[in-house]
């Protein structure tokens, strides 16, 4: 079905390689493009930059809190109309036009060059702060080698009578992240300086980032085998473990107990697709580029759906680890919650041990209650309810470096568990990593912006150094409150601007019957019924509606933000705070720059081809002008 | 005489009754076998409370260096069946007298470890209301081991970086001398006839770019 609707565009035959060019080009091997030096490089470089922190600390957070099994259902549903035909269509324009991100925009219309550049300003930015979090992830890595782990007690006060109040009335494991860690200030604008031991961490995180991408994929190719690989032997270990620790069942059940009235929950269906695209990497550039340096004839559709649904399983994969082990831990604190009011009761009536066990606590309760109330309303005892601990619902680094560590603290030989875990997210954050800069690096080549003859090391080179300084915001004391507005504001609304331009162009500016053409050329047969319909209509509408609904959130609902405050009065529990006036520049600075450069980089060429039309029209005149008086003097 | 005799016999124990239950300077003391042993509980019966005092003259005499301290002087009171009690400690040279408070929560802080031990229990199973647990110094680390990782780390970073880039450089020098190599054998081919090439197991020759069907560079 041959599309009508389709914009005009000149010239492109000559900007792109036609299918013989690119057949002599596949039989001699030409040409300074890298290449993959097997298929499992390639599939495996592509699993690690989709599968990432977000598998592993929001999908599970997601699927909880919105109504478990049924979650299933909008997170697979929009996985197959929104996110597998997205990444076929990366794969398939990269693999086409064999060029990294700004080269394919710029092939298919010189005016899109701005999609190319938003995604290169996206990648740096997100790459700015998910290193940070790979730097935390290794100063835990680091702090791990000690038994007892350091999160485990509350360091001693100065007379060593009793411990460090911060600690006291929050948690060792609060306590280290927030005081040990982060050093965090009470709001945003108390910068409080460098905290030298992050720096040195994030030192660490920027050179083994670059000795893994020095070479691009001639050295990333090498490092996938163990970054993309380790995650899920470590998976399947803490699963083993996980499952022989008591009260985990309870918590993959309570994780899969399907609650179907959420489905009537728009948000539900909103946080699913946000959460299928953002977990496939989609809009970084760097997939394209990926694919472009593979072999023409390559099937993108074949790796396209592999792809996907190897990201789906290991999200519902990694999903039931983490929630076995929130399992222990809720019982863990079920228990120690019981015994304590236990101890108490027993402390108050001097009852013998063993008098109340938990089988009778309730009808003990019921009975003091009757018989002594005046007693029992003094005694305030805390109430213990699996399914409010369980319901505790983290995301984020807060799953990651104070749930999963307090987890971890009640496990025999903790130290072991906790390597192997931050290995893990380490592992997780690199391969990730490894697609952004990708995303930086290639459009920084393709732009011409440094010399051609410099090599490709001085590029990464570059752009790691340039990175690392840049990324010393996060590491001041304020910095995890710098992290989380770049997390919101950078990583999300340009990422779909840029995706929803994407799809656009390759359907309707590319024009869909040449990309059917070329998929018959590079796989042997058409896109089916399913691809037509999606590229066309359905994934753009679907990005569209996302779109709108998260711009329309995000400007409607007040800025504000959760501190971490010793001196309020709800301490432990984060204080909500308003972001100060000047928030609002940066936050135009992050999402709006990126998703305007493309409009404006079009504007900005136009105006320039306006110019120099009239310049050459201005310097014809002249030259003829000149002919007529040379003719005349003849 | 014998009613003299009787409350001679009965006096003592009513008076340290007395001096226990209404002092000031008693500590409550409360035990938690069945949480602190599990399985391995004991039963409290007489021997242990036996125990428990003489550990507690054990603690005086170490703390006054006076060698003088006797089981008796630990007077015992207001038994419950939690296992809490309350004790008071006489003086040596007058058994009306009670040691002031401070000094027995002295003698106890600095003998816990030792009166821990003797019960097999430890500072949240054997609580000594109103002294204060004194908790183990915190373990201080010549060279943390965080920085001991860390420059492991940092250490086979900078000599994977260093072998990249060695690799780099001497594959440039070789492939600068191969091309200078190259360059004279490719003199000597066009020198010698048609044989040279097939011997050398080219495929097609050389794509001369000249003859390619580029219109790019030609448009008008």
């Amino acid at each position: 079905m041959k599309l009508k609707l389709k914009l005009p565009n000149p010239g492109l035959d000559e900007r792109i390689p036609s299918h013989a060019e690119l057949e002599k080009l596949e039989l001699e091997e030409a040409g300074e493009r890298p290449q993959w030096d097997n298929k499992a490089q390639y599939m495996l470089t592509c699993v690690g930059f989709c599968v990432g922190l977000g598998n592993v600390w929001r999908f599970p957070y997601l699927c909880q809190s919105h109504g478990g099994g049924a979650f299933m259902i909008p997170f697979l549903i929009l996985l197959v109309l929104e996110g597998i035909p997205l990444l076929h269509l990366e794969f398939a324009i990269g693999q086409r036009l064999r060029k990294g991100s700004v080269g394919v925009w710029r092939s298919i219309n010189p005016y899109l060059v701005g999609v190319g550049i938003a995604s290169m300003l996206v990648s740096f930015m997100v790459g700015m702060y998910y290193n940070t979090i790979i730097a935390w992830v290794l100063w835990y890595f680091f702090n791990s080698f000690q038994d007892p782990l350091p999160w485990s007690q509350c360091p001693v006060n100065e007379n060593r009578t009793g411990f460090v109040s911060e600690c006291e009335d929050s948690s060792p494991v609060d306590y280290f992240w927030y005081r040990k860690t982060l050093n965090t200030t009470p709001v945003i604008e108390d910068s409080g300086g460098l905290q030298w031991w992050i720096v040195l961490c994030l030192f660490c995180a920027w050179t083994l980032l670059w000795v893994c991408c020095l070479r691009g994929i001639e050295t990333t190719g090498k490092a996938v085998y163990v970054t993309s690989t380790l995650p899920y032997l470590v998976l399947t270990i803490f699963l083993i473990r996980g499952l022989t620790l008591k009260g985990s069942v309870s918590g993959i059940k309570f994780l899969f107990t399907p609650d179907l009235d959420e489905l009537l929950n728009p948000s539900t269906w909103l946080d699913a697709g946000a959460q299928v695209f953002y977990s496939f990497s989609l809009a970084f550039g760097g997939l394209i580029s990926f694919s472009s340096y593979n072999s023409v004839h390559n099937n993108c559709e074949q790796d396209a759906v592999i792809i996907s649904i190897i990201n789906g399983l290991t999200s519902i994969y990694a999903a039931i680890v983490i929630y076995s082990i929130i399992g222990f831990r809720a019982t863990e604190r079920f228990d120690d919650c019981l015994n304590g009011n236990i101890l108490t009761l027993m402390n108050t009536f001097d009852l013998p041990e063993g008098n109340i066990t938990e089988s009778n606590y309730d009808g003990f309760l019921q009975h003091l209650n009757s018989t002594v109330p005046a007693v029992f309303q003094d005694l305030q005892l805390k109430t213990c309810d699996i399914q409010t601990l369980l319901s505790e619902g983290v995301e984020g680094t807060g799953l990651a470096f104070i749930v999963f560590t307090e987890a971890i603290t009640k496990m025999p030989i903790s130290p072991l568990w906790s390597v192997l875990f931050f290995i893990m997210l380490f592992c997780l954050g690199l391969s990730t990593m490894f697609g952004n800069i990708e995303g930086v690096v290639v459009p920084l080549q393709d732009l011409n912006l440094l010399p051609k003859k410099w090599p490709k090391e001085v590029f990464t080179g570059l752009t790691c150094v340039v990175s690392f300084v840049t990324a010393l915001v996060f590491v001041q004391s304020s910095g995890n409150y710098w992290l989380a507005l770049f997390d919101g504001f950078a990583g999300s609304i340009p990422l779909l601007v840029i995706a929803l331009c994407e799809i656009i162009a390759v359907v309707y500016v590319y024009g869909i019957d040449r990309f059917n053409n070329d998929l018959q050329f590079m796989v042997g047969h058409k896109p089916n019924i399913f691809w037509q319909v999606t590229w066309r209509f359905l994934s753009p509408i679907i990005l569209l509606v996302i779109l709108i609904f998260y711009f329309v959130t995000t400007v409607s609902k007040q800025l504000t933000y959760n501190v971490w405050d010793p001196d309020s009065d709800n301490f432990p529990t984060l204080k909500e705070v308003n972001y100060p006036s000047w928030i609002s520049g940066i936050i135009f600075i992050l999402a709006g720059i990126p998703s305007l450069s493309i409009p404006g980089v079009a504007i900005i060429r136009a105006l320039w081809k306006h110019c120099s039309k009239d310049k050459e029209k201005n310097d014809e005149r002249s030259i003829s002008g000149k002919e007529a008086s040379l003719n005349t003097i003849a | 005489m014998l009613a003299g005799v009787l409350l001679l016999i009965f006096l003592p124990p009513l008076v340290a009754k007395d001096l226990c239950k209404d002092s000031q300077d008693g500590f409550k003391v409360r035990l938690s076998i069945k949480t602190g042993l599990g399985d391995d509980a004991y039963e409290w019966n007489e021997s242990e409370m036996f125990l428990f005092r003489s550990t507690l003259a054990y603690a005086m005499r170490k703390h006054s260096n006076q060698d003088t301290y006797t089981i008796d002087n630990i007077l015992v009171c207001n038994d419950t069946q939690r296992v809490s009690f309350v004790f008071v400690v006489t003086s040596t040279d007058d058994p009306d007298q009670l040691i002031p408070k401070e000094q027995v929560e002295l003698a106890v802080r600095q003998n816990k470890h030792r009166i821990n031990n003797a019960f097999l229990l430890s500072d949240m199973t054997l609580e000594f209301m109103g002294i204060p647990p004194t908790l183990s110094a915190p373990i201080i680390y010549d060279t943390e081991p965080w920085l001991i990782v860390f420059g492991v780390v940092i250490g086979a970073v900078a000599v994977g970086i260093v072998a990249l880039l060695m690799s780099t450089v001497s594959k440039k020098r070789r492939a600068k001398e191969k091309a200078a190599g190259l360059s004279e054998e490719d003199e000597g081919i066009v020198k010698e006839n048609g044989t040279a090439l097939s011997s050398l197991g080219r495929k097609e020759g050389v794509y001369n770019q000249a003859f390619s069907n580029d219109d790019r560079f030609t448009k008008l």
